[in-house]
């Protein structure tokens, strides 16, 4: 399509509309809170404001081959916590876990109703590949998502790009942004807001991007930029744990999971030597159990001591479980069986390598996001925030993003109850944004790219913030390098030039992406310890504190214009040692 | 990775406002060029998901691994069915692998009356 191209701000056209309750971004938790606040409450007008297109949109894109934590029968809740408190190295917000694990098996319980396929054993019960994961088929799991979102009543305004909240003081009654095909302003009024965008992809460059053409060749969703995040920073959300950097294990070039082969079809991961070195050096931590971040971590050690090449060594799996593994993959990253086929490679007689994958800001997988009350409600007012933007849970994966959809909608449908209609004067706030959203529009042809900023962003937090070109190691020095540089870029976003629509949202996204990067810097230089080596390795504080044995959190003073930093203590709800999963 | 339009079978939905796969595309990346079809406007920023391959109704669009990580030419085609998927992968060797795996419960049987090729 040609996209109707402004020549100044006054020829934007703008749309308003007003909801009960505002989602941003219709991911699967997204979807889950509206399909909720809708069951609750049919009457309520529920709008979902969506980026891309939601049958297609956010981390289920291509689809998933497994629900990572599912409770089984023999399980309670206490003891997916004590699972999940070890994996993530003790730090988690036990009593929102608790929560989610209460509910974590209704929306995929619900999701196999609408059609989702589960793979079963001869009970007919869920098949579990590990202790806590089943498999599944969910190619189309996204599609079937949305389709029952629509059905359910829920609005979804396609192809609009979130940008800033919108405040009636110090409360949140919705947010604006703009029309990445039609080039218009938006402003969404809600009486509750639900922010559900989806974590921060792009802040690091990847090994696999070096000057070629495969810039998103990475594991996570490249369209989630950390704008719900960048968009609660600005306002002076309170965010906890950022530090605690998502990487893994990817199959080497692809960047692609690995669990699929080596936890469903029991590969052992082997270094050159052909040492099964989890087992052999990392015993004491779980061996092949360990904590992801040892996982994570230990194959670059390998590397480092002269031991690499590091694989998954596939070569005793028998044809048919190749097929079936290739299967696996068809439903959740299928071109990783292209890539496979592209380079000739027979995993029968060839194993897979491996090696880590640029880190990633994500509260699906650690803690780093939104710090939350019980009712997910963030430290503003009307605003509550559910899947990877959530933060203080680590392992929630899909199932887990899914139930804290459920958990933030009840959140929000009780707090409007007390909420009349919203009748405060917003202009003021509506054209300073329309302005800052289009700037770049109208810029001098002489700026800067988006691609060019993002690129040296991703460069300088490669090198400076511990990325993977530097095995994830960084010292107080190099941080503050880091700092330095996302600073003046910030300064100099004011000379971004897009051509068009396309080119705004890059744009917009380069600057959610700085603000992300910065709080990160902050909270990796007040952890003066590594507490998981590989998501944090402090080269100057290489051992643990035990004064640092609390969340680290930060909140943007909007004041000085400066991030404090600061902490809060560990709350034990499950009995036993941290450390431990006691199972 | 990038998707490739193949241009002799593209006709950019011309019953579409927007032609399905710019519809449907996470990144914002397909649209349609001056010539009536459709293009990936900066392949580099594709993840390739798949999404515009699997809704093309003319089945015009491929994923393609770009040199650097993998070899010419390797292919990997989807033909969506009924509660199903047939994948077809042809290796740089020219060996072939068929996949047909389920993606929808409804009305799914174990009947081989489905419209796979």
């Amino acid at each position: 399509m040609t996209q109707s191209q402004p020549n100044n701000l006054d020829e934007i056209q703008e749309e308003h509309l007003e909801a009960d309750i505002l989602i941003i971004g219709g991911g699967n938790a997204g979807c889950f809170a509206a399909i909720e606040a809708k069951k609750m409450n049919s009457k309520l007008k529920v709008i979902i404001m969506e980026k891309a297109h939601i049958d297609r949109s956010g981390c289920l894109a291509g689809g998933m081959d497994a629900i990572n934590t599912y409770l089984p029968k023999d399980k309670t809740p206490e003891d997916l916590v004590r699972w999940s408190r070890a994996q993530a190295g003790g730090l988690l917000r036990e009593d929102l876990a608790l929560e989610i694990s209460r509910c974590l098996n209704e929306p995929i319980e619900e999701w196999e109703r609408w059609g989702l396929p589960i793979k079963k054993n001869d009970n007919g019960d869920a098949k579990y590949r590990g202790q806590w994961d089943i498999s599944i088929q969910g190619s189309e799991m996204k599609p079937i998502l949305a389709e029952k979102t629509r059905e359910m009543g829920a609005e979804v305004v396609n192809r609009v790009v979130a940008t800033n909240l919108l405040f009636d003081g110090e409360k949140v009654v919705g947010a604006m942004g703009f029309g990445v095909r039609d080039g218009k302003f938006y402003s969404i009024k809600g009486k509750a807001t639900i922010v559900a965008t989806g974590g921060a992809g792009g802040l690091y460059k990847p090994y696999t991007n070096d000057g070629n053409d495969s810039h998103h060749q990475i594991w996570y969703c490249p369209f989630d930029t950390g704008t719900g995040y960048a968009m609660g920073i600005r306002a002076g959300a309170e965010m906890t744990t950022f530090e605690m950097r998502w990487a893994a294990v990817r199959t080497k070039d692809f960047n692609g999971p690995i669990d699929t082969i080596s936890v469903c079809y029991k590969t052992p991961m082997v270094n050159a030597k052909g040492e099964k070195f989890l087992a052999e050096r990392y015993a004491e931590y779980g061996g092949d159990k360990a904590p992801r971040y040892i996982r994570a971590n230990a194959p670059m050690e390998e590397v480092l001591a002269g031991r690499g090449p590091i694989y998954v060594d596939t070569r005793q799996m028998t044809p048919e479980q190749i097929k079936e593994m290739k299967t696996d993959y068809l439903n959740e990253r299928p071109s990783f069986v292209l890539h496979l086929a592209a380079n000739g490679h027979d995993i029968g007689k060839e194993p897979i390598e491996v090696y880590g994958s640029d880190p990633y800001i994500v509260g699906g997988h650690t803690a780093s996001g939104y710090w939350l009350d019980e009712n997910w409600q963030t430290t503003l007012p009307g605003l509550f925030a559910c899947g990877d933007v959530a933060g203080g849970v680590p392992n929630k994966f899909v199932g887990g993003c899914g139930a804290e959809g459920l958990l933030s909608a009840r959140g929000a449908v009780a707090y409007i109850e007390s909420i009349g209609d919203l009748n405060c004067d917003l202009t003021e706030q509506l054209s300073a944004e329309k302005a800052r959203i289009f700037s770049p529009l109208f810029t001098n042809e002489d700026g800067v790219l988006p691609r060019w900023m993002e690129e040296k962003m991703q460069r300088i937090m490669d090198e400076y913030a511990g990325g993977v070109h530097q095995f994830y190691r960084m010292n107080e020095e190099r941080l503050d390098n880091a700092l330095r540089h996302i600073r003046k870029m910030k300064e100099q976003v004011r000379f971004l030039y897009a051509k068009d629509l396309h080119e705004l949202m890059l744009a917009h996204e380069v600057i959610d992406r700085l603000d992300v990067a910065e709080v990160l810097i902050y909270h990796l230089k007040y952890r003066k310890e590594t507490r998981w080596p590989g998501w944090q390795t402090r080269m100057d504080y290489p051992e643990k504190n035990s004064a640092l044995d609390c969340f680290v959190n930060s909140k943007l003073n909007r004041d000085t214009g400066e991030v404090e930093v600061f902490t809060r203590p560990y709350e034990q709800i499950v009995p036993g040692d941290r450390y431990e999963p006691n199972l | 990775m990038a998707p490739k339009v193949l241009l002799n079978k593209c006709d950019g939905c011309k019953a579409e406002k927007e032609p399905l796969c710019e519809q449907i595309c996470p990144g914002d990346l397909m649209t349609l060029g001056t010539n009536g079809k459709a293009i990936c406007r900066d392949p580099r920023d594709c993840w390739d998901c798949m999404s515009c391959v699997k809704i093309c109704p003319q089945g015009a669009i491929e994923t393609r691994v770009p040199y650097q990580i993998g070899y010419h030419e390797a292919k990997l085609i989807p033909m969506m069915g009924t509660n199903r998927i047939t994948w077809t992968c042809v290796d740089i060797d020219g060996n072939v692998e068929r996949f047909v795996v389920k993606n929808h419960n409804e009305a799914d049987d174990d009947n081989d009356d489905d419209d796979d090729d």
